[in-house]
């Protein structure tokens, strides 16, 4: 988890330009890190290619709206990098 | 090609089998409205019309990988480099290939040759969304046949 971690918020800091120390597991991204549905693109991007995944973002977008899922659930990091680490572990299995 | 209604790409030249790179032309025309603004008296392509060309060559790979149930948007143009002018009557090979394909977007890196020579080229994100309702997936698809796009090799009966 620690190590998810450390990478997405490396991440978040380069692709968003955001101050390293400002990201938290309890960060939301978009709404305490100001990260827009663009600028998620990127860090999808890095973050696929990083940990060799692919981040179900349609699937997620669909149970928001739908009132199925928070968006917590997926864009407070520490809840992000335990979907990482799942979608990591499934590939693996 | 016909700039002046974002008509960039002539004919799609070949999609390779495992649907990773693709290969356009577009010859940009000795007469265009656009070059009475750009600019009077010293005609050039101009550059986001060159982006959008490339940006046309990855859309019309993007439909072919989904087949055409879903259409690219372009979201986002990267380290974009415009490395000389391009004049009319010149005929440009556009080529893309597939870095990522993600949940809802694609990036790819793409670049405008002539004669053998890299003219421009980018890395874009597309977001790749349902088609909106209307009339834009029939005329896309009727663009395709104009330009050659392989319809039958990449659509769903």
């Amino acid at each position: 988890m620690s190590s998810t971690f450390d990478t997405v918020a490396s991440i978040i800091a380069e692709t968003c330009d955001i101050p390293r120390d400002t990201i938290t597991p309890d960060s939301h991204a978009i709404d305490d890190l100001g990260i827009d549905s663009l600028d998620f693109l990127d860090i999808a991007f890095a973050i696929d290619k990083a940990f060799g995944i692919k981040l179900p973002l349609e699937q997620w977008t669909q149970e928001v709206n739908d009132g199925k899922a928070t968006t917590e659930q997926y864009f407070v990091l520490k809840n992000l990098c335990a979907r990482i680490d799942e979608l990591v572990a499934a590939k693996v299995a | 090609m016909r700039p002046e209604v974002f008509k960039m790409i002539d004919r799609v030249v070949s999609i390779d089998p495992s649907l990773q790179k693709i290969h356009c032309q577009g010859l940009v025309p000795e007469e265009s409205s656009i070059f009475e603004g750009h600019f009077p008296g010293y005609p050039i392509m101009p550059g986001v019309l060159l982006i959008e060309a490339m940006a046309q060559t990855t859309g019309w790979l993007v439909l072919a990988r989904n087949r055409f149930n879903k259409m690219p948007f372009l979201a986002t143009v990267k380290e974009a480099k415009l490395r000389t002018f391009v004049l009319p009557g010149q005929n440009l090979d556009l080529y893309s290939e597939i870095l990522h394909e993600g949940s809802g977007f694609v990036v790819a890196k793409t670049q405008a040759m002539l004669e053998g020579k890299p003219i421009c080229s980018a890395e874009l994100t597309f977001r790749v969304l349902p088609w909106p309702e209307g009339k834009m997936k029939p005329v896309v698809m009727k663009v395709a046949e104009h330009v050659s796009f392989p319809l039958a090799d990449f659509t769903d009966a």
